[in-house]
């Protein structure tokens, strides 16, 4: 593929604010013409300033973007030929519908004719087209949409930026205005950039989705890539519903999680190798078990649950709740294991099941990192000093070092303890991210210096909730530094 | 019959001596000024001190000269407000709410006062009063009147209006012409209604600052009820009345934007 092939080239942009906060961390991103690509990230991730960035209204603090191969890095937002829709419309309150739809054509001069055809044609598309002289206060959050859509398309820009078009509607409307937007981008071929927090609405509309999370891209990929073959815990945790468990990697097409082995599709991983598995509660077979302690007599009346030799594990099921289309169960295994199911079929809670799944739906994922990992200096007294505090560590350990080493500091995320109250830890911070492992939770937490700690724990903490960090010094395992 | 509690729990009942309020300082001397505007003082109908005011040239001119100076006044005022109204609200200033209230400081000291510390300041630097110095006590005593409500609408605007006019391919100053300027124009009504209207009926200024040498309709009226005794107080009535006449009808042009523009005072 040549260069001439993009449209818009993201060249290992960064951009930091300026109160020092870094947004967009080297992102690089190609769109073609035509495409429909949308950035999808939760809250905070980067992906409006991203947006904001190629339409103009901020600029990268490091590299460069690229319109149909020319530099618009620095070129203001009035000189380039991309038009938003911006998420609560921005629609001008002084102008009616027409004037507001005809604004940037008067900006260019066009003769009234061709402005008023444009217009028209553009009202049409979006089904506005009695509502020309209305005042635009006058008009519903769904008819404003349709006018900033129009708004930027009469002016037949090469990209069309959308920042969450539709976060304001509700779910009804949204769903008819994804279907409808969907139209449109097949009907002008305008390349569509599109942002959004929904993965339900990426997942939809897109071509392509480009997910992020903390400034930094996580995976691009079309829908179902980015569904079925998430590249790490947070894509697969945000896409969709998802059982996350820690594995291993026995061997090629081997994995154990449970405490059980499956065959699985997945290779190169070693043999051995500490893994993360996904799987999604709709690829998880369900059926009752006929009786107790004889496994063989399951109760399979439709003959849903396919034949062969799958691993099998059983559970009894602690809730269920119907979702309208299919019912969501949670099922804890006798070892401890909870899983989320659905199925189409309601088992009551109480009920002792049995669960399969085929190989080729479990997904297998690379663990990103096995212990936590600090750049640490060794101080007297048996005191190591990272993360800006000084912590005491086993004498065995102590006695390797000696002080102003430079060390690097690992302590496995079940070691660490999170205090209720923040006064009685080293370090202060906040729960980030939480990520439910079956057995355990799995979590991010922030220091107020901005540094991440994975803590794995029983107890239930919630999104933002504030702790204290208290590392035992039997905990602190220490390798020289390279 | 109702009980006392729930006369004073009652909402409207604590309405009443705001009620007796009005009647008694507003309506009843607007009542006053009206019926004396048009009787004798032995208190006969008559239409004698409008036309008074009219045969009086040097009355008239005082009038037309009120109003010059007044929207003089006014004008100036915007040109130097909005300007400051837009940097205040725009500009990325770190202490924009310091600025703005920087610009009210002098409205905490009595006018009077700065007006006499302006009168000191002129013969410090011995520049001769009248005219000019006149023009300038007026704009320094009402340029806040005017850079307030500018810079109210202006902070309130969407942000994101301008970015789309940016968006739709508008430069620097087609956003101002065609987005921020019609969308300041309330904050502008009722900017120019709160200079203008005090500005026409101000003596104070006008005596100290030209030492009593140009007379504005204000001070006519203060002579009036002042120095004339009490066979003028009908002329000044009907002087007054004129005056009430001519505020009465700046509040109401810009029809539409003005009631938008009473949201913003």
């Amino acid at each position: 593929m040549t260069k001439q092939d993009y449209i818009i080239e993201v060249n290992h942009v960064s951009k930091r604010f300026e109160d020092g906060k870094l947004v967009l961390d080297d992102v690089s991103l190609q769109v073609k013409k035509g495409e429909f690509v949308t950035i999808l990230g939760p809250s905070g991730c980067g992906k409006t300033t991203l947006l904001r960035c190629i339409a103009g209204f901020q600029v990268a603090t490091e590299g460069d973007i690229l319109l149909k191969g020319e530099d618009i890095t620095q070129t203001p937002p009035h000189k380039r030929p991309v038009n938003t829709v911006f998420q609560k419309y921005a629609l001008f309150p002084h102008l009616n519908v027409y004037d507001n739809v005809a604004f940037g054509l008067k900006l260019k001069k066009l003769d009234k004719d061709t402005i008023m055809k444009r217009v028209k044609q553009a009202l049409k598309t979006v089904g506005m087209s009695d509502y020309e002289f209305r005042d635009v206060d006058s008009l519903s959050g769904g008819q404003q949409q349709r006018v900033a859509i129009a708004r930027a398309i009469v002016n037949q820009p090469e990209v069309l930026l959308l920042d969450e078009p539709l976060a304001a509607l509700d779910l009804k409307m949204r769903k008819d205005m994804q279907l409808e937007l969907k139209e449109m981008h097949k009907k002008l071929g305008i390349t569509f950039i599109y942002v959004t927090h929904d993965q339900e609405e990426a997942l939809t509309l897109s071509d392509r989705v480009v997910v992020m999370s903390e400034g930094k891209i996580q995976q691009i990929g079309t829908p179902t890539d980015i569904y079925n073959e998430p590249v790490n815990c947070f894509v697969a945790d945000f896409i969709g519903e998802s059982n996350i468990l820690n594995g291993t990697m026995i061997r090629d097409k081997r994995v154990e999680f449970c405490d059980q082995e499956f065959d699985c599709v997945d290779t190169g991983f070693g043999e051995d190798a500490p893994v993360d598995v996904v799987i999604r509660p709709e690829d998880i077979y369900i059926w009752e078990q006929g009786a107790k302690n004889n496994k063989q007599e399951d109760v399979d009346p439709d003959d849903r649950v396919p034949k062969g030799n799958f691993t099998k594990w059983y559970g009894t099921v602690e809730t269920c709740i119907f979702k309208g289309v299919h019912y969501e169960m949670s099922v804890k295994t006798e070892n401890g294991y909870e899983f989320m199911v659905q199925d189409y079929h309601e088992f009551v809670p109480g009920t002792q099941v049995g669960m399969l799944v085929k190989p080729e739906d479990i997904q297998v994922m690379q663990k990103e990192r096995l212990w936590n990992t600090f750049d640490g200096e060794m101080l007297e007294g048996g005191l190591v000093r990272f993360l800006d505090e000084d912590w005491p560590v086993s004498d065995s350990v102590a006695e390797r070092f000696s002080p102003g080493d430079k060390v690097e500091v690992r302590v496995p995320f079940e070691r660490v303890t999170l205090l209720d109250h923040e006064d009685d830890g080293v370090l202060a911070g906040d729960v980030h991210f939480i990520l439910y492992k079956g057995d355990h939770y799995h979590l991010t937490i922030r220091t107020d210096d901005g540094d991440d700690i994975f803590v794995d724990t029983n107890d239930v903490w919630d999104d933002g909730d504030r702790c204290g960090i208290q590392i035992a010094p039997s905990s602190i395992r220490l390798a020289k530094a390279e | 019959m109702k009980k006392l509690s729930a006369i004073i729990g009652a909402r409207r009942t604590w309405a009443w001596p705001y009620v007796l309020f009005l009647i008694l300082f507003v309506l009843l001397p607007l009542l006053l000024i009206f019926v004396y505007a048009f009787t004798t003082p032995t208190g006969e109908f008559t239409l004698k001190n409008f036309v008074q005011f009219f045969n009086t040239s040097e009355a008239v001119n005082t009038f037309i000269y009120s109003i010059a100076i007044a929207l003089l006044t006014t004008i100036i005022c915007l040109l130097l407000g909005y300007p400051a109204a837009y940097i205040m609200a725009t500009a990325e200033l770190k202490t924009p709410a310091v600025m703005a209230m920087l610009f009210i400081l002098p409205m905490w000291i009595n006018f009077l006062l700065r007006t006499l510390a302006t009168v000191e300041l002129f013969n410090m630097f011995s520049i001769p009063l009248g005219e000019g110095a006149l023009l300038y006590g007026m704009c320094y005593d009402f340029l806040p009147f005017m850079i307030y409500p500018i810079y109210n609408t202006l902070q309130k605007m969407d942000r994101s209006l301008i970015e789309a006019a940016h968006d739709l391919g508008a430069n620097g100053r087609e956003v101002f012409a065609k987005v921020i300027l019609p969308l300041s124009t309330p904050g502008i009504y009722s900017g120019i209604i709160m200079v203008f209207m005090p500005t026409v009926s101000t003596f104070a200024i006008s005596e100290l600052l030209t030492r009593n040498k140009i007379t504005l309709f204000g001070s006519l009226i203060q002579r009036a009820f002042g120095e004339g005794g009490l066979q003028m107080w009908n002329y000044g009535a009907a002087l007054s009345l004129i005056m009430l006449l001519i505020i009465g009808l700046t509040s109401f042009f810009g029809n539409k934007d003005e009631q938008e523009a009473q949201s913003v005072i």
